[in-house]
């Protein structure tokens, strides 16, 4: 298919992806480096590629002097309820979307696609005066809901995706034998997506685990916070302790990175048509 | 496997392609997806489908209509009153003073130009160097699952920590950007990366292509592998050579993906405020604030009318950069088909 290649074209082509590789992945090694690293250490010349000595000194400190198990589990507890609630919610709205043929579809998917170019942030005003009005204000429960509602647009694009890919036999079958609208979803269209779902629910997780702003805003209460808004912390401090922080960085890190290895490719699927489709 | 999922990819792409002459943006889908060969379907018991389709989409609806577009709606309101959390006896209307003061500002110029600076620096290396991932990861190769899944992986990273990295990274003592240029001989002594305006802005636009380049090597790989194969046999025996084939082409091809990648992705460097808040927090200075990291921070500082009136620019400038983006890659598209046919 391809032309086939010259000596000088493959030199070309892999020196220039593995330099990128290289890049790529460097910043990660450095953190995860510094945070290996003694505390002392870090701070001293000349810089040091590779430690000398290992500790986790950083990682035990994070424990002893913040309370990071509370925000790893804050940041737990919203991001899974508000990943798997707003899969299944998009699950029921991909599913009209993509088997229905009415009216106001057209402008359902418009509304969709506004709060893509539109970010959540740009309301972080009114959301706290809302919030405020639920008495939802540093609850847990308050960010959930906001997190929802924020998966859902993108979420509903990236299910309709992989139900259009699946026959409507199978689920006229379903109903043909008996079976409800509703429990053919689930019971029947439901385990042929599961792949496409779980990706769903992963790409949700580690969006709503990653958010910045919108839990600056309403979360305030030290027992509260998720793990962005105690990292927002502590750079705004006058002196930023690099050992703690880099720890931080790599425990936040960690488990989206185990997570999209597992669900990369159908999230790449769900991006690419995703964006191109609508 | 992960490539195969990419093949698998190529009737969506495809589909972009035969939307190119539609008006509307999300027009295209439902005719496309009718000559997919789905039967249509016979609208059996209205009143009964009415239900089905009001009842499933409405905890979606219910949720966004709430927490999304409740707050934009009363946000908009917002940028026409007087609205401080310091006091908050005074909520009169003021008209347009919200937009005054934002365009009054003295930051106003220099942030405006930031943000045009942070979204095309930032968006032109991103998209060559995508371009070139994408075209060289087309080939086959052992290990290119693992390839891709490693350059892939800064996505899973946020946009704030992306920026807590590289500000570690750019620290001038113990950073080791600096560390690294002077054992190369680049630099004769360390740089204020973050504490001098230019290349605090500087330094935040590398790490913003650092991070944009997977998008683009995505999207455009993606794109590629919906090009035929025979396509390429008639240019190889037309004898049309590696540069030729590249842009008479490949590039033509796959327009449409690229033109709509860079819609999409210009509009989402210009709301990213993740980064420059993770590495710079807008500093020295409010030297490194874009619009919407500026936006958040007047709404921390509680002017809530403000804030909201620099959202409504900030939809504007969008709004019409996409219309603007649109008319001029449809007119480019639809002249140069005429161009091929006479």
């Amino acid at each position: 298919m391809i032309s086939k290649e010259s000596v000088p074209g493959r030199v070309a082509r892999v020196s220039f992806l593995a330099a990128w590789l290289l890049i790529t992945v460097f910043p990660l090694y450095w953190i995860t480096i510094t945070s290996l690293k003694r505390p002392g250490d870090i701070f001293t010349f000349p810089i040091a590629y590779w430690p000398e000595h290992l500790s986790l000194e950083n990682y035990t400190g994070l424990f002893r002097d913040h309370q990071f198990g509370v925000y790893i589990a804050n940041s737990l507890v919203v991001a899974a309820v508000a990943a798997a609630a707003a899969t299944a919610i998009s699950m029921l709205s991909a599913y009209v979307l993509a088997r229905f043929e009415f009216r106001s579809k057209s402008a359902l998917l418009m509304a969709t696609l506004v709060t893509q170019m539109i970010p959540a942030f740009i309301a972080l005003g009114p959301l706290y005066l809302l919030m405020t009005d639920l008495d939802l204000v540093d609850n847990r429960l308050g960010l959930i809901l906001v997190y929802i509602a924020v998966c859902i647009p993108f979420c509903t694009v990236m299910l309709r995706g992989f139900f259009e890919n699946i026959p409507d036999a199978l689920e006229e079958a379903a109903m043909i034998d008996g079976l409800s609208r509703f429990r053919a979803l689930f019971q029947v269209l439901f385990p042929v997506m599961k792949p496409g779902i779980i990706a769903a629910f992963i790409f949700n997780f580690v969006n709503c685990w990653n958010e910045l702003f919108l839990s600056v805003t309403l979360m305030n209460s030290d027992d509260h916070k998720t793990i962005p808004t105690a990292l927002n912390g502590f750079i705004s401090s006058f002196n930023i302790d690099w050992g703690s922080m880099s720890a931080a960085a790599v425990l936040t890190i960690l488990p989206t990175m185990v997570l999209f290895a597992f669900a990369s490719r159908h999230i790449v699927q769900g991006l690419t048509s995703g964006a191109v489709k609508e | 496997m992960e490539e195969r999922q990419l093949r698998g990819q190529p009737d969506v792409t495809l589909s972009t392609h035969q939307q190119v002459e539609r008006p509307s943006p999300e027009g295209g889908a439902r005719p496309a997806r009718k000559s997919a060969g789905r039967r249509p379907r016979k609208p059996e018991f209205t009143a009964r489908r009415g239900l089905v389709i009001a009842g499933y989409m409405a905890p979606a609806a219910l949720f966004v209509a709430a927490f999304v577009y409740y707050p934009m709606v009363r946000g908009s309101q917002m940028a026409f009153r007087h609205w401080n959390l310091t006091d908050l006896t005074d909520t009169s209307w003021v008209g347009l003073d919200n937009f005054r003061a934002v365009l009054e500002d003295p930051a106003w110029p220099t942030i405006l130009g930031n943000t045009a600076l942070w979204v095309i620096a930032s968006l032109v290396p991103q998209f060559v160097i995508g371009f070139a991932i994408a075209l060289w990861l087309r080939r086959n190769f052992r290990f290119r699952g693992l390839y891709q899944a490693l350059i892939f992986f800064p996505w899973a990273i946020s946009g704030f920590l992306i920026g807590i990295l590289f500000r570690w990274m750019f620290n001038s003592e113990f950073g080791v950007v600096n560390d690294l240029l002077q054992k190369a001989g680049l630099i004769d002594h360390p740089i204020a990366w973050l504490a001098e305006p230019r290349m605090a802005m500087l330094a935040i636009i590398v790490a913003n292509v650092w991070y944009g380049v997977t998008f683009f090597a995505i999207m455009i790989l993606a794109a590629l592998q919906s090009i035929p194969d025979d396509v390429y046999e008639a240019a190889q025996l037309d004898g049309a050579g590696k540069a030729r084939t590249l842009f008479q082409i490949t590039i033509p091809y796959i327009r449409t993906t690229l033109a709509l990648t860079v819609l999409l992705r210009v509009i989402w460097i210009f709301n990213f405020p993740d980064l420059i808040f993770g590495m710079t927090g807008g500093g020295p200075n409010n030297e490194t604030h874009i619009l919407t990291t500026w936006m958040i921070t007047i709404t921390q500082q509680g002017d809530y009318g403000k804030a909201s009136a620099l959202g409504l620019v900030v939809v504007a400038l969008l709004l019409v950069f996409s219309v603007f983006h649109l008319m001029a890659t449809r007119e480019k598209a639809t002249r140069e088909e005429k161009g091929a046919r006479s």
